[in-house]
């Protein structure tokens, strides 16, 4: 009776993980487990076949990169023995990468910083005094309350690899300054806002592809990272199923190595390729209409009346919503009529506006010649019949072997479908296609293409991981159009999404308000800000002088930066009156990294295994396409320096500042710290920083009050909170009533009303018409060219900005950067392990290209570009296609840094390629040098570099070039070891 | 010279998919992790930090490209011990360190019989050995010997460690001496290799080759365009008018 009581109770808590199992986590097939029989055999050998692994193991999440995987620590005396995969975490499901196995190094790495530091020297030579918390914080908070309390938008507050954008972005608000972002802008910003302003969500954290149903998977432009250990299981099991992968990268490495099909296409036209592909989709019908007609506005009526206002825009019935033309009625009816059987094509008069559906623009745009494979084949380096058989096996797959889940469920409409329909293509794409000018339309030509094919959303396609998909775009806009007031907390987030130049953040010329001019006419739709364009800015005081950059984990004076050396002299620059351009710089970071130097005050943060944080919904979410879920970090060790978690020292800040909602009515600091905070922070009544075990009693899942024991229930848990949704639940989340509802149960949506796919984007369409003079806010007229031009309301394909004015020859190879799989986003230099396996980089260049160009294997050559030159060593190969060179990324380091000693080949053989990288164009027709971005997100065009090669002379010496002064590793960070033997102790104590 | 025993009741080794392996390290700073704090703990690193950092590693991937006149790929070849039935390590070792386990057949190497006269390096055709500077001992892969058979770990976790952080599924373990083994199975469905079989030392390990690939050679018909007037929205009219 009593065993029947406990398993009833088990069964009441029960959600997915801990359902009875005999093997979990992803390998678990028979040739993965252990054997039949574990009993140690009889050897006499003397070997302890069981040694004591651990006292403890800590379930926490990685931070070698953004992936942010489940790890259990196990720790022995104090120290941490051993770091494995969480087999029950939706993230990796026991699998851990090669930065991950290696977090010991990172955690014991001799470049953490010890002690705040406040600069004693000229900036950038690094020299330090060692300063006590309560003086670095006093120093910190007197300077910002001076700011906030006369101009806080000369307060920039930029962040890098921060997992806690809810929080930082928060204190942003609530300081009053509209200079806030993290790096999303040089990152991958065209990827998540080309998405959202499309469908509602993108690849990697917005959406994984449907890895057990699909039977046919594209891989864009995946430099080896996004996102780590989901794609790296996907791809097994897609291998395990026989499922054809076709790769679309001008690199063969890592996944593109794996692949059926590798198409070595020439970098910044992948959006060229994918438009050819729906060209053949088109004029061969192989497209779903009724996919087309219920969820997209495919049907939805433009007007077309050229020169008009209104030419462009929907056509809109009373209540606001667009309209369609219903072919039973013969006469125009709302898209949200459920009962309608829209047409997709012809033209129509609706209140004497002359409209055409949307799809019959589309029809019209990509039918022509243009874009005929024919027409592209040369320009993406694809012959043309291998884009036409791509095609014809997209199309094979999508209708010839459409699959079906017998699961019924109900759409927004409330029409009843007794099964799921998948069309089982699938893609995924990431930097190699935003990190050019034209990424943004690429990413939308992709979204364009699944959704002609109707695959997002249903089995086999391409899923949504919710918060996601959301309104298309996002109702959130950018707040501090004024620039932020004295003490005055801006009226919302700094960051949003702007549909109408009414919502950009200029002032009444026309200028930007931000420092890094996200939302100016710059760059309009600068989803994430516009982080590589802030030290430019700031040094030029344009628009504006600021007094302080705080920088959060951002390595700005390195390989976070276009144009480094001139960045790095901005930086020390200083003006007339001999003060700096910049006057004052705080930085926080848990290692001596290459823009430590560079700070007047450093803030040393913890290793990820020596805090608290939270890995939220309202932030980056981790969730899995079943269901949303999240994360806890917990102090897994304690520090053994004096060090703070950032968080809990933005907090601390937050409270000296008596910013609203740090401090209490009477002043007081309202969270003890981090964990406090994540607690008890309620972002909107019962909407907090976690979503698992709310209410008083922990039993509320997303919507409840704080529950003072949350971060215990995490831990006893594992770490995370998953729901999974209902088999109903999980697919068409766009159009599904039972999905719609709990989404806005858990503050997903504001209503559970249907998101419908953008494929013509009215709010592009409303900066056009601005362009041509059209509304209250229009450009200046030297913008005017640039806004109609970009702001197409349909994706197109343009040449990548580098190639204009571009002769003949003059610079006639494409150079890019990718990062090795077990450094990607890791800091990974300083670790001990990784650096064994790359501590040096290669310039990798066709071997037809090398004899072309007279080079040999080995050479060391000049890489030139319109802007720099590096010296660098190179290597021959053959995956690569053969007008592109490349090269590992910051893996080239600045001598003195991260921990390493001076002889490190990271700084006599390793290079950078930013030194080649403009952070502007050349200057246009208007005498005007715009930043090198995409020109509708501002996403920093890093992959649009052209080169060309020279030979170096025997003379010039083996070393990379250019060469910089070494930096001076602060005294306090202790001499560096010639051997280390760690785990010895282990072994010492392991029969114990 | 060391002996080999005659037969072995289970001859436990890996089975490595080069069809899924994308080079990603995570068997090697796995392998690296655990066994620096395992059986033939620590696994040294000499210089960590400066200009030529060495050390000890059981696993290292290696990548390279195959091109011949038809074909050319990226391969990325984890290499480690591959426990043959016959090591030449072992017979050569002239104090019994290197011995070759009569129960599971995973070949080991006891230190305190080690002199690091590096003859087994030699003797080894596949690069597995691994020598540490610092102790004057070799050191080897050992299959995780204290993984696989420990009571203190969770019996589902008693697998080599690369085989449970491998991200792609790569990796796969067990008893080869079994032909109904999951392992044995896979490996036979999947046309594994012995590595450099000529040499007659019978590893045990088995690389299953990356599987033909499917690039243009499918009988799927090329697209044709709609037929009818008024083309691709000619023919969506009338489909929907239906």
């Amino acid at each position: 009776m009593l065993a029947f009581l406990s398993y009833q109770l088990c069964q009441g808590s029960a959600s997915v993980m801990t359902e009875p199992r005999p093997f979990r986590g992803a390998n678990s097939r028979p040739s993965q487990r252990p054997l039949a029989d574990t009993r140690a055999p009889q050897e006499n050998d003397g070997v302890q076949t069981s040694p004591l692994v651990s006292d403890r193991i800590a379930k926490s999440t990685c931070y070698m990169c953004a992936c942010r995987c489940g790890i259990d620590v196990h720790i022995r005396d104090g120290k941490v023995r051993y770091i494995e995969g969480n087999k029950d975490h939706p993230v990796n499901q026991g699998v851990l990468c090669g930065k991950g196995s290696a977090g010991i190094m990172q955690h014991y790495s001799p470049a953490r910083l010890h002690k705040p530091l406040l600069r004693v020297g000229p900036r950038g030579e690094g020299a330090f005094r060692e300063i006590e918390w309560e003086e670095a914080l006093t120093i910190a908070s007197t300077r910002l309350a001076h700011i906030r309390a006369t101009d806080p938008r000369k307060l920039a507050f930029f962040t890098g690899r921060d997992q806690s954008q809810a929080l930082t972005s928060w204190w942003a608000k609530q300081f009053g300054t509209p200079n806030f972002a993290a790096h999303g802008g040089f990152c991958s910003v065209n990827m998540a806002a080309g998405g959202l302003y499309s469908v509602g969500g993108s690849f990697w954290e917005f959406g994984e592809p449907d890895w057990d149903n699909t039977r046919y998977f594209m891989l864009f432009g995946v430099a080896e990272d996004h996102d780590s250990n989901p794609i790296k299981i996907g791809l097994g099991k897609l291998k395990a199923r026989g499922v054809k992968i076709v790769s679309i990268n001008p690199c063969r490495t890592g996944y593109n190595a794996i692949a059926d099909d590798w198409i070595g296409i020439r970098p910044g036209t992948d959006g060229l390729f994918v438009l050819a592909l729906v060209h053949e989709l088109l004029q061969a019908g192989k497209i779903d209409l009724d996919y087309l007609s219920r969820y997209t506005n495919a049907p939805q009526l433009v007007i077309r009346e050229a020169g008009a206002a209104d030419d462009g825009l929907f056509v809109r019935g009373q209540d606001g919503e667009a309209l369609v033309w219903d072919s039973l009625r013969n006469a125009p009816i709302s898209a949200r009529d459920g009962q309608a059987k829209p047409k997709l094509s012809g033209s129509f008069e609706v209140e004497g506006r002359h409209v055409v559906p949307v799809f019959q623009l589309i029809a019209e745009r990509y039918l022509k010649a243009d874009y005929a494979p024919d027409a592209v084949a040369e320009r993406c380096g694809i012959p043309a019949a291998t884009i036409r058989r791509i095609a014809a096996e997209l199309a094979h797959v999508a209708f010839k072997e459409e699959i079906e889940l017998p699961v019924a469920w109900t759409d927004w409409a409330g029409r009843r479908h007794d099964t799921i329909k998948g069309r089982p293509v699938s893609m995924h794409a990431m930097r190699g296609i935003s990190a050019h000018s034209n990424g943004f339309h690429t990413c939308r030509a992709i979204h364009l293409l699944q959704v002609l094919l109707g695959t997002i959303e249903v089995p086999g396609g391409f899923r949504f991981r919710p918060p996601f998909p959301k309104p298309v775009p996002p109702p959130d806009k950018p707040h501090g159009k004024d620039g932020g007031r004295p003490n005055t907390p801006l009226g919302g987030s700094p960051l949003g999404f702007v549909t109408d130049p009414e919502d950009l953040l200029i002032d009444a010329d026309g200028n930007a308000v931000r420092i890094d001019k996200a939302y100016s006419w710059e760059a309009p739709f600068a989803a994430h800000g516009l982080m590589h364009r802030v030290i430019r800015n700031a040094w030029a005081a344009d628009p504006y002088r600021i007094d302080t950059l705080f920088l959060y984990m951002a390595n700005m004076a390195w390989n976070s930066s276009m144009n480094t050396a001139e960045t790095i002299a901005m930086l020390t620059d200083k003006g007339d009156d001999g003060e700096y351009r910049i006057p004052f710089i705080i930085y926080s970071d848990a290692y001596h990294s290459e823009t430590v130097a560079y700070a007047d005050l450093v803030l040393p943060d913890t290793t990820y295994l020596e805090r608290h944080d939270c890995i939220s919904l309202l932030d980056r979410p981790i969730s899995h396409a079943d269901g949303p879920a999240d994360a806890i970090r917990q102090p897994v060790v304690l520090p053994d320096r004096d060090v703070r978690a950032f968080q809990t020292v933005l907090i601390d800040l937050g409270a000296r500042l008596k910013l609203p909602g740090f401090v209490e009515a009477d002043g007081q600091a309202k969270y003890r710290d981090y964990a406090d905070y994540i607690v008890r922070h309620e972002r909107a009544p019962g909407i907090g920083p976690l979503a698992g075990w709310r209410g008083e009693d922990g039993s509320a899942d997303g919507r409840g009050a704080p529950n003072p024991e949350q971060l215990t229930r995490y831990i006893e848990h594992g770490g995370f909170w998953h729901k999974t949704l209902s088999p109903e639940q999980r697919f068409y989340k766009m159009a599904n009533q039972a999905y719609l509802e709990f989404a806005t149960h858990m503050g997903f949506l504001a209503r559970p009303e249907p998101i419908i796919f953008q494929l013509y984007s009215e709010p592009l369409q409303k900066f056009r018409l601005a362009a041509l003079g059209h509304g209250k806010v229009v450009p200046p007229d030297a913008m005017r060219a640039r806004i109609e031009t970009y702001f197409d309301p349909l994706p197109f394909w343009y040449a990548p900005f580098e190639e204009d004015g571009l002769k003949e020859g003059d610079f006639p190879l494409h150079a890019l950067t990718q990062r090795p799989m077990h450094m990607y986003h890791s800091w990974g230099s300083q670790n001990a392990w990784l650096r064994q396996i790359t501590s040096e980089n290669r310039l990798f260049v066709h071997r037809q290209t090398a004899v072309r160009l007279g080079l040999a294997d080995d050479d060391w050559v000049w890489v030139e570009s319109r802007s720099g030159k590096v010296k660098g060593q190179i290597r021959l190969v053959d995956g690569v296609n053969p007008d592109t060179v490349w090269t590992w990324n910051a893996i080239g380091k600045r001598r003195g840094t991260w921990g390493l000693k001076e002889n490190a080949p990271e700084a006599s053989k390793g290079f950078l390629l930013n030194h080649a990288i403009a952070d502007l164009l050349p200057e246009d027709t208007n005498g005007v040098r715009h930043s090198n971005s995409d020109p509708v997100t501002g996403q920093a065009a890093w992959f649009d570099l052209r080169v060309r090669l020279k030979k170096c002379t025997a003379a010039e010496g083996s070393f990379s070039e250019p060469v910089f002064a070494p930096i001076k590793r602060p005294d306090g960070l202790g001499p560096l070891p010639d051997k280390l033997a760690f785990g010895a102790e282990f072994r010492r104590r392991g029969g114990a | 010279m060391t002996s080999l025993p005659k037969t072995t009741e289970r001859q436990l080794g890996l089975a490595i998919d080069l069809d899924s392996c994308v080079g990603c390290q995570a068997c090697v700073t796995s392998c690296k992790e655990w066994n620096t704090g395992g059986h033939m703990a620590p696994l040294t690193d000499l210089d960590p930090y400066g200009e030529n950092p060495d050390g000890v590693w059981f696993n290292r991937v290696h990548t390279y490209e195959q091109v011949t006149e038809t074909k050319s790929r990226t391969i990325h070849f984890p290499r480690s011990c591959l426990h043959c039935a016959e090591p030449a390590c072992v017979t050569v070792c002239p104090t019994g360190a290197s011995y070759k386990r009569q129960s599971d057949g995973i070949v080991l190497v006891d230190e305190d019989k080690c002199i690091g006269c590096k003859l087994c390096s030699w003797a080894c055709p596949y690069g597995a050995r691994e020598f540490d500077d610092d102790v004057g001992v070799m050191k080897k892969c050992t299959l995780c010997i204290d993984r696989i058979y420990n009571e203190n770990l969770p019996e589902e976790n008693r697998v080599p460690a690369c085989v449970a952080a491998c991200p792609t599924g790569a990796r796969h373990f067990g008893d080869f001496s079994d032909p109904d083994s999951a392992v044995s199975v896979l490996s036979r469905e999947r046309g594994g290799v012995e590595l450099m079989a000529e040499l007659g030392y019978r590893p045990t390990n088995r690389y299953l080759p990356p599987r033909a690939r499917a690039c243009g050679d499918n009988n799927i018909a090329p697209l044709e365009a709609v037929a009818g007037e008024g083309g691709l929205l000619g023919w969506i009219d009338r489909l929907l008018s239906r």
